[in-house]
């Protein structure tokens, strides 16, 4: 099925614009899930490390060990890989300044993901923040996503 | 306080410029034509060739580290409202260093964003 999409996605028939559209919007739906994930498991392990002291040199081997001996970090480090990936095909098709805001969906995302899976409360005023970034979004979708020529 | 300022400055202008370099990289590779993972592969391996992939990977490397820094002693819903300067940096940036042409709907855009993402994390 992922195929037979991948395969419409490709054909001809679909106009050039509308192709380049959707495959952007896709790589942005991969960013505003893997990023936000990425940093909030990279947060969750820096907490669980407690301040870093860079002072004596000496311990920075066991800091290191400290740092990167969970399985939380490399999860982060997986899923902002993920993220850079996605945000890098998106780069080669849209502007920076339509798929950087974009990715700001995001915290919508993870607003929901709070909602329903972690059965979190959402404030008001996070809601309205949410709506902003939408409101932002739209008028950012309003613009065409390349305005530049791609060197070859 | 001073360190601070350093590590905020480093993960939005550092890591911004980072993105950008980035964004010129894959300008210059091309676009992804077919959307299949041996396609999306064998475009980020052609834009491994640029050096502004190795400039960004560089700087944004630079701006990570900062922010597993400032995150070590600052709470998320101080840092993240903070970094959210980065899409105007960003914005302005794509104009001066890629040639993007940013309408006024687009500036609209990334000021409401920036507004949205300052509240979202405040009232975490």
């Amino acid at each position: 099925m992922t195929t037979e999409f991948a395969k419409t996605l490709d054909q001809p028939s679909q106009g050039m614009h509308t192709r380049l559209h959707l495959k952007t919007y896709i790589l942005i739906a991969i960013m505003i899930v893997t990023g936000p994930v990425g940093n909030l498991l990279l947060a969750k392990n820096m907490k669980r490390v407690g301040t870093i002291s860079m002072w004596p040199p000496s311990q920075l081997p066991e800091l290191f060990i400290r740092v990167f001996g969970s399985f939380t970090i490399w999860a982060g480090i997986a899923c902002l890989i993920a993220f850079i990936s996605a945000y890098m095909l998106a780069l080669s098709l849209a502007d920076y300044s339509f798929v950087q805001p974009a990715a700001a969906l995001g915290y919508g995302v993870i607003a929901v993901l709070g909602v329903f899976i972690l059965h979190e409360s959402v404030s008001p005023l996070h809601w309205l923040g949410i709506v902003i970034i939408c409101l932002g979004v739209s008028f950012i979708r309003n613009t065409h996503p390349r305005t530049t020529e791609n060197s070859r | 306080m001073i360190l601070e300022a350093i590590l905020f400055a480093l993960i939005i202008v550092v890591g911004t410029g980072g993105e950008l370099c980035v964004g010129r990289a894959m300008q210059e590779t091309g676009q992804l034509e077919r959307f299949r993972p041996g396609a999306a592969v064998s475009l980020l391996g052609r834009a491994l060739r640029s050096k502004w992939i190795w400039i960004g990977v560089a700087m944004m490397t630079i701006a990570f580290f900062s922010l597993l820094l400032l995150l070590s002693f600052e709470s998320v819903s101080f840092v993240v409202p903070v970094t959210a300067l980065s899409y105007l940096v960003g914005a302005v940036g794509g104009i001066f260093f890629l040639g993007e042409k940013v309408a006024w709907q687009r500036w609209v855009g990334i000021g409401l964003v920036c507004l949205g993402v300052t509240i979202v994390v405040a009232t975490k």
